[in-house]
């Protein structure tokens, strides 16, 4: 008896690892300005680039990011940090001056933040 | 009531405007066939404002204007295409992953021509209505209208065509359906007359080495047939088709869906021709007698909350082909020197299970099984020879696919299992056998979603008649610049070649058939080994700001060792192993261009060097134009409101003079000189569309009439030494033309 709990005990201790623990495939999402296919194709190339993130989807009309990640190597912050890198801001980081000038004139999406997604 | 007509109302305006907007789903395009709608796709129309976002099952809805032309559907990781569409209407399309193989796509099912022409691959997305632009029949006959495929004639009696592409014949591509290998063994020279032209959704064309995942077979390339899907294809359709020659054809869809998740399609071919035709006189059917059936039954589950996906079908074939001298009865004369005559019935079963599943959570995840099994009995006989074979056929497939760190880095691996037992009667001898192999599979791919993408593939195999080897292959691909893509390939085939399925035409002749091997596994003969090299360059371009594009490629195919087929020698036919050596060299030079508005053509100029050393010294296949030209012209005219439009299509192929077996040794009557006269073929078609439920064609072939002289070699004695049907390098029947209707609901 003593053995089956310490057995129980040991899965239930497992079992919370795995609920509360960190998750190798989290889904995540987060708001990103864009505004075009090639924002877009900025945008999940610069996540991808993020070690631990294992697919990314922009969504150009919700502004989405959608990620898979492994939080054991990264987080949000980290995928934020390389976003804004490529000139995108987030809700908690913006771009510099620099990075944002360097996107496409196409891109300039703090110009003009109509919801453009509907013409793309 | 108040209720009813509020919905009425409302959808009114649906009603009026529905024909303004292009409805359509994007879908992935995967090997597991699966249709999975893809959420998030770009749709828009080139230089303009508009544009839209596929929803979560893949479907966009996007107005349509008539100044705009061109629709781009573009998705990160998958390859933007670029679709002329001209009038407002359904459609359904299928992105590739942008590190899929090099592939030629023929698409069925859309009625606007499509052209891929940013592709960053040597990818050409044939229109959809491609298929519809050879009316008839079969999977042989819907490559017309294609320069990457060369349709030839095999022989003089059955009428059957043979596909070739770099320079080889058939056998050494890998022919599958959905992705199962299908055309090989004892259906390789028929088989491509299976399956009838209205069950082909699309097919896709890999030129070399394909990828390790459908096997070793493939030497020069592989072709896929996707059928269509009960869920996606008509409630109802139906084609009726006759021929001047008599043939007379009818193909009926019927599709059912039982529930949201499950579907049901059933498929009946029927084909018939009872005329007998001898333009040039000769005692001899220019073309064959025939019937065939051909009823197949599929269902389809689909569970898109779960990732459930599966196909299950069910196909039964019965063919009879007659051929042989006009006054030929089966009845009074088989195996008597009455007259000379052939018979070919085939009997065939088949079976296939797929099933598929994508992780709900992972979407880049998926795993996979398929299985298939099918019967196969021929009997036949050619005049005082007989032929019977029966082959059964089991075939197991396993397949992951997943990532690797992220979705630039992706990989599929698996295992497969063959199983097939040849029983095989030529004359009094027995060639039984069997064959079993079980193979291993691993496949990297890489795409850094820029320039660079590769594909690496390597699969190990243990096979009982060809022992243990690895195959491995390697597809490489960079962008150097905007609309311009380099590629490369190289790759390794493995085969065992089953010699008399595949040459059956040597019965038709007087020749002796000599084996010249001992020890080999198969016929004495050992496997064929070959390596396959390739480059192309593909570039679009737009010229009166209308797109073009224009490609480039050369193959090598470099044979370590070949079951050699030597027709040099009137008398005979000789299979030997490779002694020196062997390649086929091919280049091709296309051009396509929308040169008027709503006017595409297409141009190729192919050049195949095919040398083998044979027992009398190092030659060109025979029976093979080394110079090839070939042009098609499509216009479409603009949809109307109604539905209705107007379909032309033009197609010229041009044959250079192609080398002829010796035939020196024969009395100066049956020598036929070093060389075939060149020649050219035309075929054309119209399409007159009243509705989306109904359209005729009225369609010609061989429109200049020409027609080889002297197919048959001793014609007036074909139970003399120098009868030979099997010396055919141009057409045995004239000109000819057809008509047809389809009904669609």
């Amino acid at each position: 008896m003593k053995i089956k709990n310490t057995i129980l005990g040991f899965a239930f201790a497992a079992l919370s690892m795995v609920a509360y623990g960190q998750e190798k495939n989290k889904k995540i999402s987060f708001e990103v300005n864009g505004k075009c296919s090639m924002c877009k194709e900025r945008i999940e190339e610069a996540a991808l680039g993020v070690k631990g993130v294992k697919f990314a989807s922009w969504d150009i009309p919700t502004h989405q990011l959608s990620l898979i990640l492994n939080e054991r190597k990264t987080n949000s912050m980290k995928v934020k940090t390389a976003l804004v890198a490529v000139g995108h801001d987030t809700e908690e980081l913006k771009a510099t001056e620099v990075a944002y000038d360097g996107i496409h004139p196409c891109c300039k999406y703090r110009e003009d933040n109509s919801d453009d997604g509907k013409h793309h | 009531m108040r209720n009813f007509l509020i919905v009425i109302l409302f959808s009114l305006p649906f009603l009026v405007f529905s024909q303004r907007n292009i409805e359509g789903v994007i879908l992935e395009s995967n090997p597991g066939n699966k249709s999975l709608g893809l959420s998030g796709a770009n749709v828009y129309w080139l230089n303009s404002q508009i544009g839209t976002i596929s929803r979560e099952d893949g479907s966009f809805v996007i107005p349509f204007k008539p100044e705009y032309d061109q629709l781009v559907i573009s998705y990160v990781g998958f390859q933007s295409d670029t679709l002329a569409v001209t009038t407002p209407q359904k459609l359904r399309h299928w992105l590739k992953p942008s590190n899929a193989l090099e592939e030629v796509v023929v698409q069925k099912k859309r009625d606007a021509l499509q052209k891929s022409y940013f592709s960053p691959q040597n990818v050409v997305t044939i229109n959809s209505a491609e298929l519809l632009k050879a009316a008839c029949c079969n999977l042989s006959e819907s490559f017309e209208t294609n320069p990457s495929i060369d349709v030839n004639f095999s022989d003089a009696l059955t009428g059957t065509k043979q596909i070739q592409m770099l320079g080889l014949t058939s056998p050494y591509l890998l022919i599958t359906q959905e992705n199962i290998p299908m055309v090989r063994g004892a259906s390789q020279v028929y088989g491509l007359s299976f399956t009838p032209g209205t069950w082909v959704e699309s097919i896709q064309i890999t030129k070399g080495a394909g990828s390790v995942v459908n096997g070793y077979e493939s030497i020069s390339g592989q072709i896929n047939a996707e059928l269509v899907k009960p869920l996606t294809d008509k409630r109802l359709f139906v084609n009726g088709y006759a021929n001047m020659n008599g043939r007379l054809e009818l193909n009926t869809h019927l599709n059912h869906a039982i529930s949201d998740k499950w579907s049901t399609g059933l498929y009946l071919h029927g084909n018939y021709r009872n005329a007998k035709e001898d333009e040039n006189r000769d005692g001899f059917l220019d073309a064959p007698l025939g019937n065939q059936i051909n009823i197949l039954n599929r269902w389809q589950y689909q569970n898109p909350e779960k990732g459930w996906v599966s196909f299950f079908n069910l196909r039964f074939l019965n063919d009879e082909k007659q051929a042989g001298e006009t006054n030929f009865n089966p009845n009074t004369d088989k195996f008597t020197s009455n007259s000379w005559g052939s018979e070919i019935d085939t009997r065939r079963f088949d079976s296939s299970l797929k099933v598929g599943y994508v992780f709900p959570e992972l979407p880049f995840q998926s795993v996979g099984i398929q299985s298939a099994y099918s019967l196969h009995m021929q009997d036949s006989y050619f005049g005082f020879n007989r032929y019977n074979i029966d082959h059964e056929s089991s075939y197991t497939s396993l397949l992951f696919s997943s990532i690797i760190g992220d979705t630039r880095s992706k990989f599929k691996t698996g295992f497969s299992f063959a199983y097939d037992s040849y029983t095989e009667m030529v004359n009094t001898l027995d060639f039984s056998r069997e064959d079993k192999s079980l193979g291993a599979f691993f496949e990297y791919s890489y795409d850094d979603l820029k320039k660079v993408s590769l594909t690496a593939g390597i699969r190990v195999d243990s096979h009982n008649n060809l022992g243990n080897f690895v195959t491995p292959r390697l597809h490489v691909r960079y962008l150097p610049w905007e609309r311009g893509s380099i590629k490369g390939s190289i790759g390794r085939g493995r085969r065992a070649a089953n010699i008399f399925a595949e040459n059956q035409q040597m019965f038709g002749s007087a020749r002796e058939i000599e084996i010249l091997g001992q020890e080999g596994s198969v016929y004495g003969l050992d496997a064929e080994d070959a390596w396959n090299y390739g480059i192309g360059f593909l570039q679009g371009f737009t010229l009166f700001q209308r797109p073009g594009s224009f490609a480039l490629d050369y193959y090598i195919t470099d044979f370590r060792n070949q079951v050699v087929v030597d027709w040099e020698n009137p008398q005979a036919i000789l299979f030997y192993n490779l002694d020196g050596k062997s390649a086929a060299r091919s280049l091709q030079l296309e051009v396509n261009h929308e040169v008027l508005k709503n006017v595409e053509l297409r141009t190729a100029y192919k050049f195949y060097d095919v040398e083998t050393d044979y027992v009398s010294g190092s030659l060109q296949k025979p029976l093979q134009a080394q110079h090839r030209f070939f042009a098609n012209i499509g216009y479409v005219t603009k949809l109307k409101e109604n539905g209705s439009q107007w379909r032309l299509d033009y197609t010229l192929h041009v044959l250079g003079k192609q080398r002829l077996p010796n035939t020196n040794s024969n009395p100066v009557a049956y020598q036929l000189g070093e060389y075939s006269p060149s020649y050219s073929l035309m075929n054309a078609q119209m399409t007159k569309v009243f509705s989306d439920s109904f359209e005729i064609y009225i369609g010609g072939e061989n429109l200049t009439d020409y027609v080889q002289d002297r197919p048959v070699l001793g014609a007036e004695d074909p139970f003399g030494v120098n009868f030979d049907t099997t010396i055919i390098y141009g057409p045995t029947m004239g000109r000819m033309f057809y008509a047809g209707f389809r009904y669609k609901l």
